[in-house]
This record gives C-alpha cells, structure tokens and sequence, in this order.
C-alpha cells in the first residue's frame, strides 16, 4: 500500500532557546504484520512503515525502526532541543519503497 | 476450553537469544530507564509505551538506541529508536500490539557503549495479532 494519507503533526510554533519541545506524529496506515491469513487461508504479506526519520534543518536527530509489532495507523512522540529557527522534515517510509512527508516551522526566540 | 493457539509466539528463550545476538551478550546495569505500560491492557491492538531514559543528552554523554522487544508476540521486535544530543532528551511515546500476556523489555545503549535495561509485565485481555 502506498501511503496516501497526509501525516498529521503537533509541533510547537515557537520556542525559546535550549528548550525541549515535543513533537507528536500520527499517520493513517495498516501495518499489515504479515502474521495474518485472508479468508482461503493465504499469508497476508508484510506492508508496514519501517522507518521514520525526523531531521532539522536537514540534518537528522530521531529515527525510529518500526516493526510489525506497531499499531496501526503509527503514532509517534519524541523530543527536540531547539537551538535556533528553522524547519523540521518528518519522513515515513514504507515495505513498498513509499514515502510521505511533512514539514514544520520553529521560530526560536 | 482450551483455544489451540493460531500463530507461532517467541519464547522468552528466543528474545534472549535475539538480545545475546544484538549486543553480544555483554552486560546490561538496571535503572536509568523509566518504562511506562499499562498494567493491563483491554485491547491488545493498541497498547500505549512510554520510554524515558535517564541522560544528559550531551555531545559526549547520551543515549545512542534503545530496543524494544515483547517477548509472547510472534515477532519479539517492536521499535529501535536512534537518539542524537538534539534530541534533548530519550524519551519516546508510541502504540504497540501485544498478542497475549507478556513482558516487555526495553534495552538502552548509551554513547559510552554501557547497556541498560528495564521490564515490565503487561496483562492482555484481547490479543492483537490478527487474533
């Protein structure tokens, strides 16, 4: 499944320096565990997000392996320790080669 | 009745085999890792977790990873988290399956190469593999 949802992300506008902002992301997707047969008994194959990076400025601070055992429809909180203005890119990356992303503004005062 | 169980689960023996595997059996200190769960969970599907480890998030003193198994799901691994000093801090919130009752374990890998880890037992009242 390629991921078609739009992410939905929770970020602070603004912070001031040193502070430690949280960030919540949530994405719609199954996590297909592979674990699972259909109906006629056939495996249902493995299609899960596996990696989720987030970086600022471009450079990366947080990623997380997910595996099957994640719930589906992902979602993810972690910190950052914001040192000066800028954007963060939040990246999902799929089983099928798929990948969403989102962007976010801080200002640091 | 007893249901015969559908899906092949780890064993405690297999997480741990797994864990000498991944950190090569070096050493693991107790403390330093706040792990939250549910004492029970209703609903297997979404079981909530917490993750904070205690660290001063330095350039020189940090926590590299941390490792999540749950050692009753059919595939133990759950999440590997890389932390960097812009982190700010270890702490990770996400939502897990858990198949059945088990323990959950969290392993801390720590910039100077010290492992730490941390268990917890979580009660499941419906199973969430596909269950």
């Amino acid at each position: 499944m390629a991921i078609k949802s739009t992410p939905r992300v929770r970020v602070p506008a603004q912070a001031k320096s040193g502070e430690i902002v949280e960030i919540k992301t949530l994405i719609s997707h199954e996590m297909e565990s592979g674990q699972r047969k259909d109906a006629s008994g056939k495996s249902v194959p493995r299609d899960i997000i596996n990696t989720f990076q987030a970086s600022f400025n471009g450079k990366p601070f947080f990623t997380a392996e997910w595996f099957p055992s994640i719930s589906a429809n992902p979602f993810q909180s972690f910190f950052y320790k914001a040192k000066e203005s800028g954007a963060f890119t939040f990246s999902w990356k799929d089983d099928q080669g798929g990948e969403q992303t989102a962007t976010a503004k801080l200002t640091v005062a | 009745a007893v249901l015969a169980p559908r899906l092949s689960r780890a064993t405690e023996a297999q997480v741990a085999d797994e864990m000498k595997a991944l950190f090569g059996g070096k050493t693991m200190g107790e403390g330093k890792i706040k792990l939250d769960l549910p004492e029970i969970a209703e609903n297997g599907l979404v079981v909530p977790i917490n993750i904070d480890v205690e660290s001063p998030m330095s350039e020189t003193d940090f926590v590299r990873s941390v490792h999540v198994f749950a050692d009753g799901n059919p595939l133990p691994q759950v999440v590997t988290y890389h932390f960097t000093p812009e982190s700010g801090k270890a702490s990770a919130s996400t939502r897990m399956r858990l198949a059945q009752t088990q323990n959950v374990i969290a392993v801390a890998e720590m910039s100077s190469g010290a492992l730490y880890s941390a268990k917890a037992q979580v009660k499941v009242t419906i199973g969430g593999c596909g269950g």
